[in-house]
C-alpha cells in the first residue's frame, strides 16, 4: 500500500461509490500496471490433483441467482469439490447482480475463484477477455476427465461448448448449459383440439388461423418487452431459409450481412404473425406475463428457449405437456432441412485468471464436466448440458424430452448466433427495432436498415474489440 | 484565544471535510478524468483519449433523443406538479367558504396525497407497472377492453409511454408539495384574506392576488428541485418501460443512458462523458431557473 498513487486512490474512491456493499474489495487496489497482488497459486499435480488446486487458499464461488437458481451449486457441484478435496474451503455466493457486484473486484485486481456470469447484468466478456481478466481453460480441457482418468476433458463435452466460448482461438468459457430453442406448445391442449404442430409455414399460417376462428385462445405471442425473443425466431428461420452463413455474417460484421433476401423473408413472415396474430397487448407483456397466458390457456403457441419448462415450473397445471416443434419449412428452396433448429451452449461459467487459486476454479469446473454433476444438474434444473451422455439413466420432465429429441433429430443443422454477446449495442438495437416492426409501427426495409447501420457502426468503431467465427 | 478557537473549529470540520472530499468530491474529479479515457470498467490501466468521447456524443442520436425527453419532463413536471399542488393547497387551507378553511375533508385528502411520497419510488414503477398493464389485469385497460375498445398500450406504445411516465412523475411528486404549499400557505396571515374576502374578492381573486405572490419563495425553490428530479429522473424509467427507456428509447432519459453505457456496455468512460454533461446540465439550469424567477421580496 506504500506505493499507492493518487490515482489508484481516487479510483477506489469512485469504485466505492458505485459499489458499498463491497467496500472491503476496494481496499486493496491493485499495483501499478494492474498486475495481481500475489502470483495466482498453483500446487503440484498428481493424479488425484491433476491441475494443481492450492487446498489451503480458499475457493469463492458466484453463481447468478436467475432461472437455474443456485441450487444445484449448493447441493451437486459443491459437495462434489468437497467430496475430492475435504481442506479446501468453498464460499458459495450468489447474486442477482454479476456485473455491480463483481466487476469492482476485477477492477481492485481480486475476483473470486469461479463466475457464473449469466443474467441481464452479466459482465462482458468482449471487455474481460480485451483485459486479459479470463484464465485459459485449455488446461481444464487437457485435464483427465473427473470419471475416466484415460479420457480427456475435451472428450466428454459437445465440442460446440469449446467452440462459442473461444475468443480469438483460447477458451476463455465455459458454456455449460445447452438452450434448444423452439415454438412451444402444449400437448394436452393440441391433442383435444386435434391441432398438429406445421410442417411447412403454410400448415402454420393454417393453424394460426384456425385458432383465432375457434374464438378460445390467441395463436401466437412473444415476450413482448423483451423483442429478443422473436428476433431470435426470426434469425432462425431466416439461417433455415439462407444457410449457416447468413448468421455467420451477421456475427462477422460483413458488409451488407443484414441486407441479403433470407433475413428479409423470414421478417416479413413474421410481420404477417404480428399483425394478424398475436395475443392482445402483446406488445406490453414480458416473458412471464407471456408465459403465465400460456399456462392459463390464453394463447397457444410461444418462441422460448428450454428453460421454460424450469422457469414456469410453479405456474404450469400439472398435466399442461411442455413441447416444442422446430420451425416449418418455409418453402422448397430452404438451404437447411427440417429440423433445423436454433441450439447453443449457454450458461457460461468463467474463472477469472487474476484470482487467488484460479486452479481450483478449474477444478470446479472439471467437477460440474462429470457425469454426475451434470446429470444432477439437468435432472434437479431441467435443462440440458454440453456432457455427452450425461441424461443416461436420468428421468427428464416432457418439455426437455421435446427438446432433447428435436437437438438430436437436428444434429449438425443447429445454429446460432454470437453478437447478442460480442455486441450488446447491436442486441439492444436489434431488440428495439424489432419490437416495433412487430407491431407495425417500423418496416421489414426500415428494421433491416437500423440494424445493418449499427453494424456498420460497430464495424467501424475501433474502440471496440472484434470477434470472428 | 481566536486562534484556540479556529484550532478547535478545524480540528472538528477536518474529519467530515475529508470524508466529503474522498467520498464526494474525488468520485466527481474521477468521473472528470475517465471521461477523458477509454476505460471499459475491468482495465486497471485505462487509455487517455482525449476529446473523443464528447466527440462522439454529438452523433449519438439516442443520447440527443434522452436529451430531449429530460427537456420536456423539465419543462412539463415542475409545470404541472406546482399546479396541480398549488390548486390542492389553495384548497386545502383557503378553499372553503369565506376563504378562511379548507375544502370540505381536506384532513383525509392531506393524507391521501401524501401517500405516494411515502412509497420508495421502485414500488411506484412496479404498481404503475400493473395500472398500465395492457391487457385484461391491467387496471386502465380492463374497462376499456370490457367495453370492447383496443387497449392503450401505456408502456407498449412509443407515442404513449412518455406521457405515462410524466404522468406517474407527477402523481408521485404532487403529495410533497401540497404539503409545502400548504405550509407556505398557512404562514400567510388568516385577517389579509379575511380582509380581501369582505372586500368582496372571490377565490379566484385570492389565489392570484394573495397566494400566489406571498407564496413565490416557495415556489421558486420547488421549481429548482423539481427541475433537477426532472433532470436525473432515472429509477421509474428503468423499472416500469421495456428495454429500459424503450420501446425503442421512446422514453429514455440521460441517466438511463448513462447507466447503460457503464453497466450494459462497459464503456464507462463514455458514459462518464455522459455524466459531465449532464453535471453541466443541472448546474446551468439552477444557476438559471434561480436566476430568471428572481423576485422582489414581500414582506409580511
Amino acid at each position: 500500500m506504500t506505493n499507492l498513487s493518487r490515482r489508484e486512490l481516487l479510483r477506489s474512491a469512485a469504485l466505492a461509490g458505485i459499489a458499498l456493499p463491497v467496500l472491503s474489495a476496494c481496499a486493496s487496489p491493485a499495483g501499478p500496471g494492474g498486475a495481481s497482488p500475489a502470483a495466482p497459486a498453483a500446487g503440484a499435480t498428481s493424479a488425484a490433483n491433476p491441475l494443481g488446486l492450492v487446498e489451503t487458499s480458499p475457493l469463492e464461488v458466484w453463481i447468478f441467482d436467475g432461472g437455474l437458481g443456485d441450487a444445484y451449486a449448493t447441493d451437486v457441484h459443491e459437495p462434489l469439490v468437497k467430496g475430492k478435496f475435504p481442506k479446501l474451503e468453498i464460499k458459495h455466493n450468489t447474486t442477482k447482480e454479476i456485473a455491480k457486484t463483481l466487476q469492482p473486484r476485477f477492477a481492485g485486481g481480486n475476483p473470486p475463484e469461479l463466475v457464473n456470469n449469466s443474467g441481464a447484468n452479466a459482465m462482458d466478456f468482449g471487455a474481460l477477455v480485451q483485459d486479459g481478466q479470463l484464465a485459459d481453460l485449455t488446461p481444464l480441457y487437457d485435464a483427465p476427465s473427473w470419471d475416466d482418468p484415460a479420457v480427456k476433458v475435451r472428450d466428454t463435452i459437445d465440442p460446440a461448448a469449446i467452440e462459442l466460448g473461444s475468443y480469438d482461438g483460447k477458451p476463455y468459457v465455459l458454456n455449460y448449459a445447452s438452450t434448444v430453442w423452439g415454438i412451444w406448445y402444449s400437448q394436452k391442449l393440441f391433442e383435444a383440439e386435434g391441432w398438429q404442430p406445421p410442417k411447412t409455414w403454410a400448415e402454420f399460417l393454417r393453424l394460426c388461423e384456425t385458432i383465432k376462428k375457434s374464438g378460445k385462445m390467441a395463436p401466437f405471442t412473444y415476450a413482448g418487452k423483451h423483442p429478443f425473443y422473436i428476433y431470435e425466431t426470426i434469425l432462425t428461420l431466416a439461417a433455415k431459409i439462407g444457410g449457416k452463413d447468413v448468421l455467420k455474417n451477421i456475427d462477422n460484421l460483413e458488409d451488407g450481412a443484414w441486407q441479403v433476401e433470407p433475413v428479409k423473408q423470414a421478417a416479413t413472415a413474421f410481420a404477417e404473425i404480428g399483425a394478424k396474430y398475436l395475443l392482445q397487448g402483446t406488445a406490453g407483456l414480458d416473458h412471464v406475463q407471456t408465459q403465465t397466458a400460456h399456462n392459463k390457456g390464453q394463447v397457444a403457441m410461444l418462441p422460448c428457449g428450454s428453460w421454460l419448462e424450469n422457469e414456469q415450473k410453479d405456474s404450469t397445471p400439472a398435466d399442461f405437456g411442455y413441447a416444442m416443434f422446430t420451425l416449418p419449412d418455409f418453402g422448397s428452396s430452404d438451404a437447411l432441412p427440417y429440423g433445423t433448429l436454433h441450439a447453443r451452449p449457454g450458461e457460461e461459467f468463467i474463472v477469472p485468471a487474476k484470482s487467488a487459486n484460479p486452479r481450483a476454479g478449474l477444478e470446479y469446473m472439471r467437477a460440474m464436466l462429470s457425469k454426475e454433476g451434470a446429470g444432477k444438474f439437468m435432472e434437479m434444473v431441467s435443462t440440458l448440458t454440453v456432457v455427452k451422455g450425461a441424461s443416461e439413466g436420468r428421468t427428464l420432465k416432457p418439455g426437455l424430452k421435446s427438446a432433447s429429441t428435436a437437438l438430436a433429430a437436428a444434429g449438425d443443422n443447429a445454429v446460432w448466433f454470437l453478437f447478442r454477446k460480442w455486441y450488446v449495442e447491436m442486441h439492444d438495437e436489434v431488440a428495439a427495432a424489432t419490437g416495433q416492426f412487430m407491431n407495425g409501427k417500423l418496416t421489414v426495409d426500415q428494421w433491416i436498415e437500423r440494424a445493418q447501420k449499427k453494424a456498420d457502426s460497430i464495424k467501424n468503431d475501433s474502440s471496440v474489440k472484434k470477434f470472428k467465427r | 484565544m481566536n486562534y484556540g478557537r479556529t484550532r478547535f473549529v478545524t480540528g472538528f470540520l477536518a474529519i467530515p471535510v475529508a470524508l466529503y472530499v474522498i467520498y464526494v468530491i474525488a468520485p466527481y474529479a474521477q468521473a472528470f478524468y475517465i471521461a477523458f479515457t477509454n476505460w471499459r470498467g475491468v482495465s486497471a490501466d485505462p487509455q487517455f483519449v482525449g476529446l473523443e468521447n464528447f466527440r462522439r456524443l454529438l452523433d449519438d442520436d439516442v443520447f440527443w433523443k434522452a436529451v430531449g425527453h429530460n427537456l420536456i419532463l423539465l419543462i412539463l413536471m415542475p409545470v404541472l406538479t406546482i399546479g396541480i399542488a398549488l390548486l390542492f393547497a389553495f384548497l386545502l387551507n383557503s378553499g372553503g367558504r369565506g376563504g378562511t378553511g379548507g375544502v370540505w375533508g381536506s384532513k383525509f385528502y392531506r393524507v391521501v396525497f401524501f401517500f405516494p411520497q411515502v412509497l420508495a419510488v421502485v414500488v411506484v414503477a412496479v404498481l404503475f407497472q400493473q395500472v398500465f398493464r395492457p391487457d385484461r389485469s391491467g387496471m386502465l385497460n380492463a374497462p376499456l377492453i370490457a367495453l370492447g375498445f383496443e387497449p392503450v398500450g401505456f408502456l407498449s406504445d412509443t407515442d404513449v409511454a412518455l406521457w405515462a411516465l410524466l404522468g406517474v412523475l407527477v402523481w408521485q411528486a404532487v403529495g410533497f408539495y401540497v404539503v409545502l404549499f400548504s405550509a407556505g400557505i398557512s404562514s400567510i396571515p388568516r385577517d389579509m384574506f379575511e380582509a380581501a374576502s369582505i372586500d368582496g374578492a372571490g377565490g379566484a381573486q385570492l389565489f392570484f392576488r394573495i397566494t400566489l405572490p406571498l407564496l413565490w419563495d416557495t415556489i421558486q425553490v420547488g421549481w429548482v428541485y423539481l427541475g433537477i428530479a426532472a433532470l436525473d429522473v432515472f429509477a421509474v424509467v428503468w423499472v416500469m418501460t421495456a428495454e429500459h427507456g424503450g420501446p425503442d428509447s421512446s422514453t429514455t432519459v440521460m441517466a438511463a443512458e448513462i447507466y447503460r453505457n457503464a453497466f450494459q456496455y462497459f464503456r464507462f468512460g463514455y458514459a462518464s462523458a455522459m455524466g459531465v454533461v449532464l453535471f453541466f446540465f443541472t448546474i446551468g439550469f439552477a444557476a438559471l431557473a434561480l436566476r430568471l424567477s428572481r423576485r422582489e421580496r414581500i414582506e409580511f
